[in-house]
């Protein structure tokens, strides 16, 4: 898959940059011409994995949140969060909608069913003390031809 | 992001305005708790029609308010949430523990 194009960025996981973090993105994805529900969709789903980030794998602490964006050929937005936070133990039941290891700060455990059900693809890659990276991808722009 | 508690006769309307994420919820669940405890209503309104953006810390918000309600044997009322914002409702199926009304059908306005 080729890459069209491609943006960067990487910032402190502070709770305010979730709003820049989405905001960002979606300007980047703006550049291939997405609907007014893909870009609500991807804004959302941005906003699940670095909330994650900043919740679960920096919890107590403070770290870098990297997030790589690309455009790939046949107009397909891909996007890659990277934390070197805690890691998760078991991907699989982080994963299940519902489940949250953060109950009492009404976390409500949808940020991955989020993720999963607004991008085509999702991927999650995580070792414990190393980090996690949180992959995903849509095709832009198919639903309106 | 702002909150704007309107006081009607047992009922309690939150307007909400601007982007809810796990940033903006904390101040936003402070102020209506703060209100509902002091006026203890039936109803809680929580009126999205001018919110642009929320993920699932929103859904965290309208889940805590139900269970403050229950607490009260009050209910939640969940008013106009925008098209983006019902399809992250669905998907956490708190439609089933708060009704999604559109309108203002049967609101007192002041």
């Amino acid at each position: 898959m080729k890459i069209e194009n491609e943006m960067k960025i990487s910032f402190i996981s502070k709770s305010e940059n979730e709003g820049f973090a989405r905001t960002a993105v979606s300007a980047f994805a703006a550049l291939c011409d997405p609907c007014v529900e893909d870009i609500a969709d991807i804004r959302t789903a941005v906003s699940e994995a670095v909330t994650n980030c900043i919740v679960h794998a920096y919890r107590g602490t403070q770290g870098i949140v990297e997030i790589t964006a690309r455009i790939l050929t046949g107009n397909e937005l891909y996007i890659r969060i990277k934390d070197k936070g805690c890691g998760i133990a078991d991907v699989k039941q982080a994963m299940e909608p519902l489940y949250t290891s953060a109950p009492f700060e009404e976390r409500a455990g949808l940020g991955f069913a989020v993720m999963e059900s607004f991008m085509d693809r999702l991927t999650v890659r995580s070792e414990v003390g190393r980090g996690t990276v949180v992959t995903m991808r849509k095709k832009i722009g198919g639903k309106d031809e | 992001m702002s909150v704007k508690i309107l006081e009607e006769e047992n009922r309690t309307v939150a307007v909400l305005s601007g982007e809810i994420d796990h940033h903006s919820a904390k101040g936003i669940r402070n102020e209506i708790d703060y209100a509902v405890r002091e006026k203890q209503p039936q109803e809680l309104v929580l009126d999205f029609s001018d919110v642009g953006f929320m993920d699932s810390s929103g859904i965290g918000l309208v889940m805590g308010r139900y269970k403050l309600m229950q607490e009260l044997n009050g209910k939640v009322i969940v008013r106009n949430p925008p098209a983006h914002i019902k399809k992250v409702m669905r998907l956490s199926g708190i439609d089933r523990l708060a009704a999604i009304s559109s309108g203002e059908e049967g609101v007192c306005k002041k």
